[in-house]
């Protein structure tokens, strides 16, 4: 009897669950797996901002949006640009940052991403400006968020011998795993406080080591370079065993000359630049 | 064909021939009343076999230390070297090879050790108090449980049979004073016109041993817990059914040789066994087991005040597997084919604890979850050609898979070998011819083999396995080719009643030999290693093997024996690793009514092929005396048998080719063996 009466209650609850998805299909299905950010509105508008898990933080961040009617319905059909900036106690400045475009095969969900260079803090925050056009009717919404500090660095932020000021940060692996990774970065130049074009031609050498254990290394690793139309750099990182990883760096110019950081040997340990990952 | 533990039965041949008590003193303490109707496989073997096994005869009884170690047993047996890491789980060496070209089994059941670092050979999982005899078959000959290229060594466990129904049993304990070593357990068996059970409880505890001159040798400690049971059931006259079972627990062994000790090591193995005579002579007798077994290892750093960094490392294996052996004869031949396969899973992890707390746990799978798949048939044939010679052909084809299962293993095993597939298969062949020449006082045969052999877990598939010798991290490497051997051996004995003499040789030219080669571009893993060894394969090795024995009997009751030992492992300029110089010994028995005296000697000349690439060090010169006395009590119904002796005499501080990173042997030893038999 009990096992009829189990089996009964979650058909219903499955029943219910699948109900619940079809009555909402606009809403949450794009944004399965996403977590809500913050939701700025200017009283026309709301625009909700996803994260895969919610946070705004140090480094790279992909972002989401959904432009939503008051009425809850989906805006499907805007053009929308944004503009991050950091309003520190002596100064202001941007950091890098993507255009927004649709997510291809989504009907209303738009993406892009923000590099944070430093979080925010009691005096000192970050605001992000959107500009947006519906129709031929332009708006504009703004807000303060709030940066956190990433676990493990995952930018880095650098004058280089060229005197070019640089800024790397690591896009994959987000999660990763005791294998060869797939890894990715973007390299920006700070031209001034507001611009960070992309930065193309270079390559990005890696070298994994454990500190905690002698500096062990991983073979097989492919340094970082551009692949394509796609200004992201690819590489593969391979990962031993889980734990504590520096993933020290090296940035060659095209012409393979290093503008930053030092090869890891038996005299250094590790280079002046450098990611981390810990799993 | 077998050359089963040749020197003590030639022993035994003299003794026999020589000492009407001594038959009778051998046998004594645990299975004086063995002789029975024996189970009919042992009935069969006697008729196969053209060496001498004797019978059911407690090994132990060979030697005047009843309760040595089955380790140091083997270790008496001029095909095996012992590879020493303490006083506890040597490593056997068959012909100068390690265990991955050898095949070690239980009463024909694979065993796959669990720990990475080779801390748990299969050896280890029997006591001496439940071995009736080791089976040893060198190269070839030795591939009818799996493919091998140095042999293989069959532990057979005592059975006491059907017979009249008894109850008898005997008790025994012992104390050595260098470890302080406490022995003690009990055999017990019942028999029936039907029905037997034997049940081997064995218990050891010892702490550190001192080396010679009495310096302790920290962390040999180990305690050991060993059941043994076997159950047999007479069908009918022609059917038999034995079930067995082995359960072994070793704590807190230390390793000194090792950085890290061992907190459990265990073992539970089991079988079920039939046997039926058949009718026709043709094919007249079947046996068929199945089998399965698992093993636990935990090795453990926790007694080691200093270490780079702290680690657990377990490992798992278990294994399921079948034979079914069916023999006959034919005219002149007398044949047999087994077909055997079996199933095993590797496992072993390493969690490495950050000196720095905030920093998460450092984990890798050393084994991958690794899966083997092995078939086989072999067959044997004995060709009685006439009065003087026979031939012996054996023929075997083998298929054995690997499939790794863990999806972390495969991808840890990716970064090295990014096209590595998930499986592999493989083809194993082997056969062999060897002629067999008797004349009176001769016994002559020469032979030539070919086999082949698959890489092991380590070798395939093992990921940073630290050696302590070399001290390099090792890789293993799945895209290997089989290993290939060429063998050729031949054996010459002259037996007079006044002397005997008995001459070995055999030649192993081995393609493809896997071997760690340095990788200077890898970074080690272990703090303070070396460097990084991958697996990979030399075109050709070399390994040769030579002994004599010999003897005589010098007066009534009072005998002489003699060996010499002699190998040499190379490939071009490179000498392979624990291959023994030239090493001797010599034993003189003195027996009356029922007394026996034994003073034995067994040295080495310094090692000069060692081999610096992999750590070695030369083990110098050295020679040991060792004396030993029993007695023998009778009563009515019981007997009390008593044995005692001192090992290395002189205290001796001696290393030899086979302990590993030269720990010191241990010093003098002074035992105590007592066996009451009812």
């Amino acid at each position: 009897m009990n096992f009829l009466k189990y089996t009964g209650i979650m058909i219903l609850v499955i029943f219910a669950m699948s109900c619940k998805k079809d009555s909402n299909i606009n809403n949450t299905d794009e944004t399965a797996n996403l977590t809500l950010v913050k939701t700025i509105t200017n009283g026309t508008h709301n625009i909700n901002l996803y994260t895969e898990n919610g946070k705004l933080q140090v480094g790279y961040n992909k972002i989401f949006l959904q432009l939503k009617n008051t009425d809850g319905s989906l805006i499907d059909n805007a053009q929308v640009s944004w503009r991050p900036l950091m309003h520190m106690m002596s100064m202001q400045h941007a950091c890098p940052y993507s255009t927004i475009g649709k997510v291809a095969g989504k009907t209303a969900l738009y993406e892009g991403y923000l590099v944070f260079q430093m979080a925010g803090n009691a005096n000192e925050y970050w605001e992000l400006n959107f500009d947006y056009t519906i129709g031929n009717t332009a708006y504009s919404a703004n807000t303060k968020i709030e940066v956190t500090e990433a676990a493990k660095r995952n930018l880095v932020s650098f004058v280089g011998t060229d005197n070019v000021r640089y800024i790397i940060a690591m896009v994959a692996p987000k999660n990763p795993k005791v294998a060869t990774n797939d890894m990715q970065a973007m390299i920006f130049k700070m031209q001034d406080m507001l611009t960070f074009p992309i930065m193309d031609g270079y390559t990005l050498k890696i070298d994994p080591r454990m500190p905690g254990m002698g500096n062990h290394g991983s073979p097989n690793n492919v340094h970082l370079t551009q692949s394509g139309a796609d200004k992201t750099y690819y590489g593969k990182l391979s990962l031993t065993m889980t734990g504590y990883w520096k993933i020290n760096l090296q940035l060659a110019n095209a012409i393979g000359t290093i503008v930053k950081g030092e090869e890891v040997s038996g005299t250094n340990e590790s280079s002046s630049i450098y990611f981390e990952v810990e799993f | 064909m077998t050359t089963n533990l040749v020197l003590h039965n030639l022993i035994y041949i003299l003794m026999k021939r020589f000492s009407k008590y001594t038959f009778v003193f051998i046998l004594a303490p645990f299975s004086v009343y063995a002789q029975q109707e024996n189970p009919i496989d042992s009935l069969k073997q006697i008729q196969l076999s053209s060496v001498v096994i004797v019978g059911q005869q407690h090994v132990a009884n060979k030697k005047v230390k009843v309760l040595s170690s089955l380790d140091s047993y083997l270790e008496s047996n001029s095909a095996i070297n012992m590879i020493k890491r303490g006083a506890y789980a040597w490593e056997p060496l068959l012909n100068g090879m390690a265990t991955e070209r050898s095949v070690v089994t239980i009463d024909g059941m694979r065993i796959y050790g669990a720990c990475t670092d080779k801390m748990d050979p299969v050896t280890s999982y029997v006591e001496i108090t439940n071995l009736s005899r080791a089976n040893i078959h060198s190269g070839q000959s030795g591939a009818a449980n799996g493919a091998t290229i140095a042999g293989s060594v069959d532990l057979v466990r005592r059975q006491s049979g059907f017979g009249n129904k008894a109850f008898r049993g005997s008790v025994f304990s012992g104390i050595e004073t260098s470890n302080l070593q406490k022995i003690a357990g009990s055999a017990l068996q019942y028999s029936s016109e039907n029905f037997f059970t034997d049940v081997d409880i064995t218990y050891r505890d010892a702490n550190n041993y001192k080396a010679g001159g009495g310096k302790e040798v920290l962390y040999s400690q180990f305690t050991k817990y060993n059941l043994s049971a076997i159950s047999g059931y007479k069908i009918d006259t022609h059917q038999q059914l034995t079930a067995s079972i082995i359960y072994d627990r070793a704590l807190n062994v230390g390793y000194p040789a090792l950085p890290m000790d061992v907190s459990l090591a265990k073992a539970l193995i089991t079988s079920v066994q039939y046997d039926r005579h058949l009718e026709r002579a043709v094919a007249d007798y079947w046996q068929t087991k199945l089998y399965y077994n698992e093993v636990t290892h935990i090795m453990d750093d926790t007694k080691r005040p200093i270490v780079p960094i702290r680690m657990d490392m377990p490992g798992w294996t278990k294994t399921a597997g079948y034979y079914s052996k069916l023999s006959g004869e034919l005219s002149h031949h007398t044949w047999t084919a087994n077909l055997s396969g079996h199933y095993n899973k590797s496992v072993a992890e390493m969690t490495m604890f950050s000196n720095d707390p905030n920093e998460k746990d450092m984990f890798m799978l050393t084994w991958p979850g690794l899966q083997t798949l092995y078939n086989g048939l072999f067959l044997e044939d004995k060709f009685h050609i006439n009065e003087h010679w026979n031939a012996l052909f054996t023929l075997g084809s083998a298929l054995h898979y690997n499939y790794v299962e863990s999806n972390f293993g495969y991808e840890s095993l990716k970064i090295f070998y990014p096209q590595m597939q998930r499986s592999k298969a493989r083809w194993l062949k082997n056969g062999a011819i060897k002629m067999n020449y008797n004349k009176q006082k001769w016994q002559l045969s020469f032979g030539t083999g070919y086999g082949e052999r698959a890489p092991s877990v380590s070798e395939g598939y093992g990921f940073y396995l630290f050696n302590s010798s070399d001290k390099y991290d090792y890789m293993g490497n799945p895209h290997m080719v089989n290993e290939k051997s060429l063998e050729f051996n031949a054996s010459a004995s002259f037996t007079t009643p006044m002397f005997f003499i008995k001459a070995q040789t055999n030649y192993f030219r081995i393609f493809n030999y896997i071997i760690g080669i340095s990788r200077p571009d890898y970074i080690p893993m272990t703090i303070g290693a070396n460097g990084i060894k991958i697996y990979g394969q030399l075109p050709a090795a070399t390994i040769f093997n030579a002994s004599v024995l010999f003897g005589s009997p010098i007066a009534d009751g009072l005998q002489w024996t003699g060996k010499m030992i002699y190998r040499k492992g190379s490939s071009g300029n490179l000498n392979l690793p624990q291959i023994q110089p030239f090493g001797y010994g010599a034993t003189l028995k003195y027996q009356y009514q029922k007394y026996i005296a034994e003073i034995g000697m067994d040295g080495a000349l310094a090692q000069t092929k060692y081999s610096p690439a992999f750590g070695e060090t030369p083990a110098g010169a050295y020679t040991v005396f060792n004396i030993a006395v029993a007695k023998q009590f009778d009563f009515a119904k019981q007997k009390l048998v008593l044995k005692a002796g001192v090992e290395n005499l002189l205290d001796r501080y001696y290393s030899t080719f086979a302990d590993w990173n030269r720990v010191p042997r241990m010093g003098r030893n002074v035992f105590v063996n007592v066996v009451y038999g009812f």
